[in-house]
């Protein structure tokens, strides 16, 4: 069944936007099976974009997308994909338990109308364990940290047992404990035969499961790859991440340095 | 109050406090959807938008909760497609549907030969205009609210919870949304007749947020949320038959005394959980970096 070199993801001559507003263009990405590829890029370059249009939430302009082999248009086998998104939504301040809200990560697999089975439990426990938030799966979402908060989101997505998982930003203003928590579930997943696309301003603790990064920069894609190594000051242990200097006129972007 | 409960020797008591009871359940069942996607409102203006309904009925002789039916749900599945493009506009024409709803009810009702004591028994409920045919239209379509909104809770919570993570899932997004518009719509016009088109909205809400104020899910939010819905419905007839007040006030009334208890409890139960327990040692953050 596991073919090695099988595409699973495939953007090709991609035009990706909103109305009046192109965000990407000339956009090529092949994903293959096994593959953890970071989307790496400057705040407003596009790379959270590119993995939404990915998903078929920001329109494609012109170029094609396809997903396990199957144009997005009439992709339908969702229970595949498990999407992380940056935060989770409030809710309008109805609670919500964390095995609630991870139970929502079954619905693709098992339908609208079933309701859920001992699988479907097992699965979500197994999901919330992952993620070491067991003993907090009957809190409110809303008393949990931020950085808690995304390890409920990854938990929500590993627990429809997906092919590819599809993460956007997943650390950003995260602690460093669940920063940790975070890269070991998704070791686990990776060790597995999972796939993973994520975005991300800085990689942290996830840096050793990358295989492959993609660099978006003005619009389009400007480097497919290796890991782009942190250069100077950035590659210091102690280096905060702050620029209270960047320039104000981005030049090209091998004198630029990036956040990992 | 003893003359409250003689009422309920009559028929038409009892047929206004089945059609309430029924109401007071689906009412809520619904509503923690709208609350949860910061809809609160949407009830109230799909009866605004019903009173055209209404007023169409009364102008043609035929039955209002018919056309009031109709009327609503072109008016909710309107507003939720201007909701999904989700343009800023959207708030403009909300208020443009709601007013044109109420006035051009108004003007309809005027037109018609009814009395405004007619009008008033639609904003405000009535307690003797639920027949015996109203009472099946009530239980047949409240029943049906209640059933959708119970079997279809996994799929709506994960649409109202993230509707962009349910577009990844797969779900039906838009149907699922559209399915919610029509039982609001349902929902408004079915308890015109008891607790009128302008209160409705608050038996969808109120229960709601009284029960969120203890409950740590959403399935027990909703569980306490019918509860008080039905306690509220009931004991509002209760105080209009025995004030001869509207029964849709009364119900409201009631429905805010219920969250005004709630609220006080929940505050003498921190008080008290407060003095019990010395200050809990809050989890430190964890720190950013190795200290040595």
């Amino acid at each position: 069944m596991r073919v090695s070199d099988a595409t699973i993801v495939s953007v090709t001559g991609a035009a990706i936007g909103y109305d009046n507003r192109l965000v990407l263009r000339d956009v090529d990405l092949r994903m293959t099976r096994g593959e953890v590829i970071a989307v790496l890029g400057a705040n407003g370059s596009g790379k959270s974009t590119l993995i939404r249009a990915v998903l078929g939430l920001v329109p494609l302009r012109a170029g094609r997308i396809e997903l396990f082999g199957v144009p997005l248009r009439r992709f339908r086998q969702w229970q595949r994909i498990g999407y992380v998104p940056q935060r989770l939504g409030a809710g309008g301040g109805v609670p919500a338990t964390v095995t609630e809200v991870v139970s929502t990560g079954r619905l693709a697999r098992r339908g609208i109308l079933r309701p859920p089975g001992a699988a479907d439990r097992a699965a979500v426990a197994d999901a919330v364990a992952a993620v070491g938030l067991t003993d907090r799966a009957h809190e409110p979402v809303a008393n949990l940290s931020g950085g808690q908060q995304q390890r409920v989101l990854i938990a929500r997505a590993l627990a429809g047992a997906p092919d590819l998982l599809v993460l956007d930003e997943p650390t950003a203003g995260v602690d460093a404990v669940s920063q940790e928590a975070f890269a070991a579930a998704l070791g686990t997943f990776v060790d597995a035969g999972g796939s993973v696309l994520l975005v991300a301003h800085e990689l942290g603790p996830l840096r050793p499961l990358i295989s492959r990064a993609v660099v978006v920069h003005d619009g389009h894609i400007a480097h497919d790859g290796a890991v782009p190594e942190p250069a100077g000051h950035h590659a210091e242990p102690d280096h905060d991440h702050v620029h209270p200097h960047a320039p104000a006129e981005p030049g090209s972007i091998w004198n630029r340095t990036w956040n990992l | 109050m003893s003359d409250a409960l003689s009422l309920f020797q009559y028929d038409f008591m009892i047929r206004a406090l089945i059609g309430a009871l029924i109401i007071g359940l689906a009412a809520p069942s619904l509503g923690i959807y709208l609350v949860q996607r910061k809809l609160s409102l949407i009830g109230d203006g799909i009866g605004h938008v019903a009173l055209t309904g209404v007023g169409i009925g009364l102008l043609m002789h035929r039955s209002p909760v018919i056309a009031a039916v109709v009327v609503a749900i072109i008016g909710a599945v309107g507003i939720e497609l201007l909701r999904e493009r989700g343009r800023t506009s959207g708030d403009m024409a909300l208020a443009l549907l709601f007013y044109g709803g109420i006035a051009g009810g108004v003007m309809l009702v005027g037109l018609s030969d009814s009395s405004s004591a007619a009008l008033t028994s639609y904003l405000f409920g009535a307690l003797t205009t639920t027949q015996t045919a109203d009472l099946i239209t009530i239980g047949v379509l409240g029943g049906l609210v209640l059933i959708t909104m119970l079997l279809l809770r996994p799929a709506l919570f994960a649409v109202c919870q993230d509707e962009e993570y349910a577009r990844v899932s797969g779900l039906p997004v838009r149907t699922l949304n559209l399915i919610l518009a029509v039982t609001t719509a349902v929902t408004v016009t079915i308890a015109m007749r008891t607790v009128g088109l302008l209160l409705i909205s608050a038996l969808m809400v109120i229960p709601v947020a009284a029960a969120q104020q203890f409950t740590r899910g959403f399935r027990a939010t909703m569980t306490a949320a019918m509860l008080f819905g039905l306690l509220a419905a009931g004991s509002g007839l209760f105080v209009a038959a025995g004030l001869d007040t509207a029964p849709g006030a009364s119900v409201v009334v009631l429905a805010i005394a219920i969250f005004l208890v709630v609220s006080a409890a929940v505050a003498v139960r921190h008080a008290l959980h407060r003095r019990r327990t010395p200050p809990a040692a809050t989890e430190p953050e964890p720190q950013e970096v190795v200290l040595r």
